[in-house]
């Protein structure tokens, strides 16, 4: 689009002025550290003994991070609270952002609003408040299950079964407003008049949702859904301030985030935490481009 | 939609919306409680007397004010860098034409997709071999060039800044620099407002880079000061509560100063 008018005075050195705080701020802070911790992933290494004490290991790192039942709970762990807390974000975003575009035109801002509201507040508050909530003997939550259903008092805190459910709903509270707002956005995109023809050809509403809202919403769900793999599988503030930065009873609650600070911070490997951190960012790849894949394909179904 | 089932959605949707808001308001409601108080039967559902008992507590815990300060310092700092390093970088991007321009932008989108914790190790170890462990500005520098803020100012520069005015401008013999200063800069401002409260917001917000770089308790931001307290064996529940509530009342206040430029700047990488 800018090549038919050359803004560029030959040999002048502004564009490179303008990009430089960028440049040298992401060779210093970014490309260096990537490239410093792939290196660090063959190494074997204490931070305490110097740089020198550093030993080329080759790929016994990663052999260990895979071969260790740690990492395969962790991934476990983070899967199923991705999956816990991010279906059910989209399985109610979206029928949600239908209705407020269709049949709540004033109120709409304001109900957006309140549903957003958790996502730009902070982790360490929200962790707090919840610990507060899910608190066994007289936490809000039990007596409130206790008033409605009669059930014993849940150890949310610290029985295994419980603490993932519980990370589960706080991630659910709290990103479900952001997919909202997603889904919301892309209703307004969508074309005005194709409802009109699909009401004069006498097209239900459900029909319209089917015909016209969902196949346009589809680039919004893909890249929604998208945003909660890529998120989901790096969760680590919320369950970390929950679990005073342990995984819970029983590590029910240590993600992979969780994991590799403990082996870095806690035990000190850092070549292992290198490693562990190069096949997260494999899966996450992997996984990212399934999920691309998997939309792709029902597109051609269709 | 028939008439019920339709009263029921509203029904339906205006009562999670109070399920979504209710936290915060038991948040408020807590931090006036005294600690035993909020674990009552039935639970307290009003607010009570005991907000300035319990940030007497908070500062006697903690360097409180301190940590308020801090967090509001590097927020600060954190906003003006990172605008006028985005804005001079997605000014360029946008308006002038320069070798490797397009190589540059594809790394800036890159940078994007790099999840944080592949920088919670080598970031350490940058600031511990600059010396910058439990200094602030290892806090806002290193994200103040932001890939996400470069991508908002190019997207917006690209959309609103007129060429023909630069033209004018080069003409006139007003040097590259001072174009973007005098002329680009201030056509910017609409979004230079909204990355501005996106990045004080997420430097408020800010868990893991001070947990990995902050050791003194005196140096703490409010996240991690906040959550010191929790750690220790008999959590006062009430500082806590009213420490939280400090911290989320500036959010709640810029949200709902802003809430339509904010929701549309957090998801504007989305819809374009």
């Amino acid at each position: 689009m800018s090549r038919r008018i050359p803004a560029r005075i030959p040999g002048n050195w502004a564009p490179y002025i303008l990009v430089s705080p960028f440049l040298i701020l992401f060779a210093v802070f970014g490309l260096f550290p990537l490239l410093f911790s792939l290196w660090l992933a063959f190494q074997s290494w204490e931070p305490t003994s110097g740089l020198d004490a550093m030993q080329f290991v080759g790929l016994d790192n990663f052999v260990f991070a895979l071969t260790d039942g740690w990492f395969w709970k962790s991934l476990y762990n983070t899967l199923w609270l991705a999956i816990v807390s991010g279906v059910p974000q989209h399985l109610v975003a979206l029928p949600l952002a239908v209705f407020l575009h269709q049949g709540l035109k004033r109120w709409r801002g304001l109900v957006s609003g309140a549903y957003f509201l958790p996502y730009i507040t902070s982790t360490v508050a929200i962790a707090m408040l919840f610990g507060s909530l899910f608190s066994t003997d007289y936490g809000l939550v039990n007596q409130a299950l206790h008033a409605l259903f009669g059930t014993e008092n849940i150890n949310w805190m610290r029985s295994p079964d419980a603490i993932k459910p519980a990370v589960a709903i706080i991630v659910f509270w709290r990103y479900l407003g952001f997919n909202l707002v997603l889904y919301l956005a892309a209703l307004q995109t969508l074309p005005q008049d194709l409802y009109q023809a699909a009401k004069l050809d006498g097209a239900s509403a459900w029909q319209q949702f089917l015909r016209i809202t969902l196949p346009g919403l589809r680039p919004m769900i893909l890249f929604g859904v998208t945003l909660s793999v890529i998120g989901g599988l790096q969760l680590f503030e919320e369950p970390f301030i929950l679990t005073n930065g342990k995984g819970g009873a029983d590590q029910q609650a240590m993600t992979v985030g969780i994991y590799l600070y403990r082996l870095a911070f806690d035990f000190s490997d850092f070549g292992g935490a290198s490693a562990l951190a190069w096949i997260m960012f494999g899966v996450i790849a992997a996984l990212t481009w399934l999920t691309n894949k998997a939309f792709a394909e029902r597109q051609v179904k269709a | 939609m028939n008439r019920t089932p339709r009263l029921l959605a509203y029904a339906l949707v205006a009562v999670g919306a109070l399920i979504m808001l209710a936290p915060f308001y038991f948040m408020f409601v807590f931090a006036t409680q005294s600690r035993t108080d909020i674990f009552n039967v039935p639970p307290p559902l009003f607010f009570s007397t005991e907000l300035l008992d319990n940030i007497a507590v908070l500062t006697t815990r903690l360097p409180f004010w301190k940590n308020v300060g801090w967090s509001l310092y590097v927020g600060l700092m954190s906003t003006a860098l990172t605008l006028l390093f985005c804005s001079m970088a997605g000014y360029a991007f946008a308006m002038l034409e320069f070798r490797f321009k397009r190589a540059l932008f594809a790394l800036v989108m890159g940078t994007m997709m790099v999840p944080a914790f592949m920088n919670m190790i080598p970031t350490f170890m940058v600031m511990d071999t600059l010396g910058w462990i439990d200094t602030h500005r290892a806090l806002y520098l290193p994200g103040a060039a932001s890939a996400f803020g470069i991508f908002l100012m190019r997207q917006f520069a690209a959309s609103t800044v007129p060429r023909e005015l630069l033209s004018a401008a080069r003409i006139d013999g007003a040097s590259e620099l001072a174009i973007y200063w005098r002329i680009a800069l201030p056509l910017m401002k609409p979004a230079l407002g909204t990355l501005g409260l996106i990045t004080f917001i997420s430097s408020w917000n800010n868990f893991m880079n001070p947990l990995i770089v902050m050791r003194s308790a005196e140096n703490y931001t409010l996240p991690l000061a906040l959550r010191s307290l929790f750690s220790t064996t008999s959590t006062e529940w009430g500082a806590l509560m009213a420490g939280s509530a400090i911290a989320t009342l500036p959010l709640l206040v810029l949200f709902v100063i802003s809430s339509r430029q904010l929701i549309a700047g957090l998801t504007a990488g989305a819809v374009k």
